[in-house]
């Protein structure tokens, strides 16, 4: 299977890879796990890593930088939830050249197989 | 299966792929060495790859292109920046025929005997995500097409 991707090539280059740097760390994919299914806030957020408040803050502002999270704020609270999107697109560049290989490796193979030895 | 693995690496922007096939190196090596046969499998089969040009040595070009359905066609080259028979040989890969300084992909193919025949361990690396949309729009559409045409062409090829 795969997917189908419209490919925009007005996307700048420095927001692509904004988007893959942001999904480089493990904190941050986390983050975006744990905020993928419901709006969580930065405080919950905090808690539940070893490190401090601005730390966090900061890997959510990477996030949201590459346009993977959105923040609003409720109260005094920063609420954080995920850009479904935006997250689904990462996946589907990978997803794409990964579905090419599979096919040139393949076809590779047929022709070993068949012209000579 | 020929393939092995596919290893998807988005901090590097880079692809690996692993290939056991049951056929000696020199026979592998060959299947890319020739651009009768080379076209026969980088190319999605119904959108064949046609390859006007392949000095296959350093400094040498390849160039290429996919026929699409529309009836245009989807240029492609390489500029090889090292050729070693029968181990390895790198490229960089544009998408066009003009402008080698900004091609978008670096490919390192490297070849080995195994026990069971030979190994094929392609890494490509990306300069940008832009460049990694750039190597994919012709072969994208070619993805869609049906494989069952391949069987006719490589019966040719004997």
């Amino acid at each position: 299977m795969y997917n189908q991707m419209v490919v925009r090539r007005d996307e700048t280059e420095e927001s692509l890879n904004q988007l893959f740097r942001a999904l480089a760390d493990g904190t941050r994919r986390d983050i975006l796990a744990r905020s993928l299914s419901e709006t969580v806030s930065v405080t919950v957020l905090a808690a539940r890593y070893d490190m401090s408040f601005a730390a966090v803050q900061k890997h959510v502002a990477v996030l949201e930088r590459a346009g993977l999270v959105q923040k609003r704020a409720h109260g005094r609270e920063q609420l954080v939830s995920t850009n479904h999107a935006r997250l689904q697109r990462a996946g589907e560049l990978l997803e794409a050249l990964d579905a090419i290989w599979r096919h040139r490796m393949a076809q590779l193979d047929e022709v070993l197989l068949t012209k000579g030895k | 299966m020929p393939l092995t693995s596919v290893t998807k690496d988005p901090e590097t922007l880079s692809l690996t792929v692993v290939g056991d096939y049951p056929v000696s190196q020199q026979r592998l090596w060959d299947a890319f060495a020739d651009p009768r046969q080379l076209e026969r499998f980088w190319g999605p089969p119904a959108f064949p790859a046609t390859f006007t040009l392949h000095d296959f040595k350093a400094g040498g070009r390849a160039e290429y292109f996919l026929a699409l359905p529309d009836g245009g066609k989807w240029n492609g080259s390489w500029k090889f920046t090292a050729v070693n028979p029968i181990s390895s040989f790198e490229a960089h890969d544009g998408e066009d025929n003009a402008g080698d300084a900004n091609m978008p992909a670096g490919m390192t193919f490297k070849f080995e005997t195994t026990p069971t025949g030979s190994r094929l361990t392609v890494v490509t690396r990306f300069s940008s995500i832009e460049a990694m949309q750039q190597t994919i729009p012709g072969m994208e559409e070619g993805l869609r097409a049906a494989m069952p045409q391949l069987d006719a062409v490589l019966a040719e090829a004997r």
